[in-house]
Order: C-alpha cells, then structure tokens, then sequence
C-alpha cells in the first residue's frame, strides 16, 4: 500500500512536470494563488487620453479637454475556462483609477492559478460597503479626500463612482474664470430612502482578445480599454453646452448608461 | 456625646475643605439611558477615554483650512449647542452658510442627520462640515497632518485607542461618542414625567395638553420630533433650498426638511430649517395663520393649527418646560 502510494505520488510529479513543460495553461487551485493584473488603459475614441495637453471632440460637435479622471473598480470576480468561479475578498477588491497616477491604472489582485476565459467587476462601490461603518472604509474608500480630487460626497453620504472633468468652450464659464464640466456619478440605491442607483456591473469576455494564465512566477495582465468618449457618445448623445453640470440627479442615470458601454478587452499578456 | 459630634462635624469640614482644593477624581459614568427615552440608536460602548478625545476635537480649530474654526464654533453649549442669533452660520472667512445650524442634543437617538438627512451614520456626519467651503474648508487628510504634529494629540489617541496612529475611522469614532454623550434629559418635563417631584402649572398643563392635540404628531415625545422629513408650508426661501429632494430625488421630498425636536427652544433660537422666525410666537402664528399650501404640504397641515392667542401662550408655557439648564451649563461637555 504504501508503496503505492509513493508511486501514484511520483507519478502524479512526473506528470505534472510534463504538463508544466508541455502546455503551461494552469488548473484551477484554489490553494495556490498568483497575482492577476487588470490594466484600466483610458482613452478618447481612437486616441489615448493625456490629460490637460490635448483636445477631443463629441458627438455633439463640442471640443473639449480632460483636466480629471478618476473612478472606483470594485467587486472584481474571474472565471475560468472550465466554468470555476472566484470571487476576490471584499476587503480588498476596492480600486481608485486615476488617470494622473499611471500605477493605480493596473488592478493587481490575487486569484487561483488558472486560465480564465472572463472577468467582471463593478464601477463603483456596491450598496452594502456604501453603508458599512467607517473602520471599514479604508485604503482606496477612505472619505478623507479632498474636494479638487476627492471621491466622497459627505453632505450625501456616498461615494462618487466616476468623477471626470475638463475644460471646453462650450461650458459656460465659472467663479474661477474656467469653462469647466464636471461629471460626478455616484448613487448606490440609497440608506434612509431609495433613490438612484449608478452601480454597474461589467462583464468582460477574454476569449478572443486572449485568456488570462495566472501562475506563480508569471503576471498575466488583461488590458482593458476604458473609452471615455462613450461617457458622451451612447444612448444619450451628452452634450457640455447643455449638461456641463452632472452630479446627484437624474441625469446622472444617463451619462452611468452611456458609460456601460466604456470598456472593451483589448488583449493579455501572459 | 456632644463632643463626639464636634468631633465628626470637624472631620467632615476637613474632608470638605480637602475635597475642594482638589477635586475629586471624576468618575465617568458613560452613557446612560434617560428612563422613558425609546432604545438610544446609538450603541457604541462609550469610554472615557474616547469621549475625552471627541471633545478635545469638537472644540479644536484645526479641523479648520486656517485652524480659526470649531464644531464648538457654530455649536455653542451655552446655546444648546446651535448657533445662537443666527438665521444661518458664518463659517470660514465669514462665509455664510444656507441653513441653521441644528443643535447638538439626544443625536444618539437619530437615525439621519442634518437638515435633509443626507447623512446616515454619525460616524459620518463631520465630514459635511468639515470640507464644506462655506464651513470649515478643510480635508480630514489634512486634519490628520496637523493633529499628529500637534500635541497632546498623538497621546490622547495612544489612550484612547492603544496607539498614536490617526485615522479617519478613529477621529471620526471619537468625535461621535463625544456627540452621543450630549444627551439633554433634564428638563422640568422630564421630572413631571418622572414623577420626581415638580408638577406643571395650570397653564402649562393647558399647553401640554393643545400641545398633544395639536403638535405631537410630528413632534412626538419624549424626543419631540417623528424623525420625519416634512414640508411645514413656510414657504420656498430666497434661495428656494428644496430639503431632502436633492438627497432621494423624489419630487415627494420637494420643500420636506427634517422635524426638529423641541427641547431647549428657549437656547436655539431663530427657528426653522433658514432661522426666519426669531421667537416662538412667530413659529405658532406661522402655523395658525401662515401656511402656504403647495404640492408637498404636509397632509396634516392643510388649512393650519387653529389657535387662539391663549392657547399659543399656553403651548409656549408648555414648550419652557422643555428647557434643561443642567444640560447648557454640564461641564463635562465644556471646552
């Protein structure tokens, strides 16, 4: 017996051995986990943003700057090609993407060795975390931020989902002399009341762009493109002259839509 | 016999006069829940510890861009913790806010907070003041920055949390047990209710009794408010400040502000979500004669309160009993 066992332990070594050699594609371990980065690459249609230097236009024929760009990814969940799902712990799926901090563009976070055929998160801060006590609200979700870049309404108990501005002639000009719009989304369905909620969630097939081979060793990282132009361009053509103000109201509802359609997979490096 | 009591009446002058130059070593008695109050919502363990540091930060001006500004500012105990005199505040370099200061008082009973019950946790609720411009102007990141070079900070945060690390969490946590101790449970109503002694006058027997015709419904004992959110008919103001419609977005909301309770009036006031009435004469001939009706009047005030003129005098007797001197003069929750 024991003998056997040694033997089925050998072979078992040897095999996987081989398979490594051979075909480096991971199973799905739960015990053994590495480190997947998600890459949030933001661009203009078929420009990459760089902020306050360059102009873009809408659909609505306005040119316009971006001077900020900051949203939350939360929630993150994987799946790999043989259907095993993984959902990261809450406690640390809670991203910041800022456009001026090239590091916080890369999600890392530590998922089962596996190959995964489609990941998912939500932009935003999901309802139940929307309402924990503050002690739980730390790292990316500490409201101690500012009001130039922060993402926490405090009059409103909430965080801003998705918070970008800019410069364009055809916002009207304000106190400081700037034409500037200013997109906040935020809403998470509401505490004492049900109000709107913004909270979208995303669901991003890898297969054609190319599956994610999460193994020690190795950082396999799935860029994503985040259109931003798609924030103006949807089912809402959103225009700055009109809506150069969008923050908790029912507008937001449409610019949230508009944004659903954002990311596309563009491939991974393994 | 005689000298035996000499002797006792000496020792006890003696101890007198000790204890005086020293007083004696305070004994923190936390929270206590008032007889006849319903469950405090509120139910964090409150330790002297804490509670001593959330008072430090309340009357600190540092939580302020240019360190000139408090909570204790615009929330003044003598006051009942509200900004006397003022229809609203004026909060950094003299800018004005848009509505009046509410007083701090049995806020461990609230289940929102502020005018509009934007805010739903008290943990939460400094942050408003904090970085609103017209306030305070500041960053809880910035706050930390000069609290951990400030002492006795670094040490009142080691006692009340073990270490001198600062958070926003532990700021914050100790501010609200500061907050939650304010409780205001000493009126001469409450002794009437507890049978402790006091009784009410004819007249305000009178005024209490209008008072649970005609005002309790909104305004609900022992607490004085329904914590509702309810369109009185005072009419937009200049401003046309909407109240809680900004915060859930339903029309429904449109006008509503919160009902405030009503003990200590005779500290707080002007009154109303704006300060536009000075007196409570003015708040009753509102509610007599001076509703406007619009489409988010509160049901129960179509027409108004009909009132005569003694029984408006009455209700305001009956309101004076509400007052709690104990609880504007406390030292515990002094600077």
């Amino acid at each position: 017996m024991k003998h056997l066992l040694i033997f089925a332990a050998l072979a078992a070594g040897t095999l996987m051995s081989c398979s490594k050699k051979d075909d480096p594609t991971p199973t799905f371990n739960i015990n053994q986990k590495a480190t997947l980065s998600i890459q949030f690459d933001n661009i203009v249609g078929d420009r990459n943003l760089q902020l306050n230097t360059a102009t873009y236009a809408n659909a609505s024929g306005e040119s316009f700057s971006v001077t900020l760009l900051q949203y939350f990814i939360s929630n993150i969940k994987v799946k790999t090609v043989n259907g095993d799902e993984y959902s990261v712990p809450q406690d640390s799926s809670y991203f910041l993407i800022s456009e001026a901090n090239a590091s916080s563009q890369f999600v890392k976070v530590r998922v089962p060795e596996a190959e995964y055929a489609s990941i998912s998160f939500v932009l935003g801060v999901d309802s139940l975390r929307s309402t924990m006590g503050i002690e739980r609200r730390t790292g990316a979700l500490d409201p101690a931020g500012t009001m130039e870049t922060g993402m926490y309404w405090g009059w409103n108990s909430g965080y801003i989902f998705f918070r970008m501005e800019g410069i364009s002639a055809a916002a009207p000009v304000g106190p400081d002399g700037l034409r500037k719009f200013r997109y906040h989304i935020g809403g998470f369905g509401g505490y004492s009341a049900p109000t709107i909620n913004n909270i979208k969630t995303f669901t991003v097939d890898l297969r054609a762009g190319g599956t994610a081979k999460v193994r020690q060793g190795r950082e396999a990282n799935v860029h994503l493109m985040a259109d931003i132009l798609k924030v103006f361009n949807g089912s809402t053509s959103v225009s700055i002259a009109n809506n150069p103000t969008v923050m908790f109201s029912d507008f937001s509802r449409l610019i949230s839509a508009n944004y659903t359609q954002m990311f596309r997979h563009d491939h991974t490096e393994n | 016999m005689i000298i035996r009591k000499t002797k006792r009446i000496l020792l006890l002058t003696l101890l007198y006069a000790c204890s005086k130059k020293e007083p004696a070593p305070e004994t923190f008695t936390g929270f206590k829940q008032p007889v006849g109050f319903p469950s405090a919502v509120y139910t964090e363990p409150i330790t002297k510890e804490k509670f001593e540091l959330g008072r430090r930060l309340f009357y600190e001006p540092r939580l302020s861009r240019d360190n000139t500004i408090s909570c204790g500012s615009c929330h003044i105990q003598s006051a009942a913790f509200t900004h006397h005199g003022h229809d609203v505040s004026h909060g950094i370099d003299d800018r004005l806010g848009t509505r009046n200061s509410p007083p701090i008082m049995n806020l461990a009973w609230n289940r929102t907070f502020m005018w509009d019950g934007g805010v739903f946790d008290i943990d939460l609720q400094p942050i408003a003041p904090i970085t609103n411009p017209v306030e305070m102007d500041e960053t809880i990141e910035n706050v930390l920055k000069k609290l951990r070079n400030t002492p006795p900070y670094p040490a009142l945060f080691k006692k009340a949390y073990g270490s001198e690390e600062m958070n926003t969490a532990r700021m914050m946590k100790a501010l609200s047990q500061f907050m939650a101790m304010l409780v205001s449970d000493q009126s001469k109503y409450d002794s009437v209710m507890r049978k402790q002694g006091p009784v009410f006058t004819a007249e305000e027997q009178a005024g209490y009794r209008l008072f649970q015709q005609k005002c309790s419904q909104c305004h609900q004992e022992p607490l004085f408010t329904d914590q509702s959110f309810r369109n009185n008919g005072i009419g937009a103001g200049p401003n046309n400040d909407e109240g809680r419609y900004p915060v859930t977005l339903h029309p429904a909301d449109k006008y509503r502000f919160r009902v405030p309770g009503l003990r200590n009036l005779a500290y707080t006031a002007p009154y109303m979500h704006d300060g536009r009435f000075y007196s409570l004469k003015a708040v009753l001939d509102h509610y007599a004669g001076g509703i406007q009706d619009m489409p988010t009047l509160d049901p129960l005030l179509k027409g108004g309160i009909a009132l005569t003129e003694e029984e408006k005098q009455q209700i305001i007797l009956f309101l004076n009993t509400l007052n709690d001197k104990n609880f504007v003069k406390d030292k515990r929750f002094s600077e």
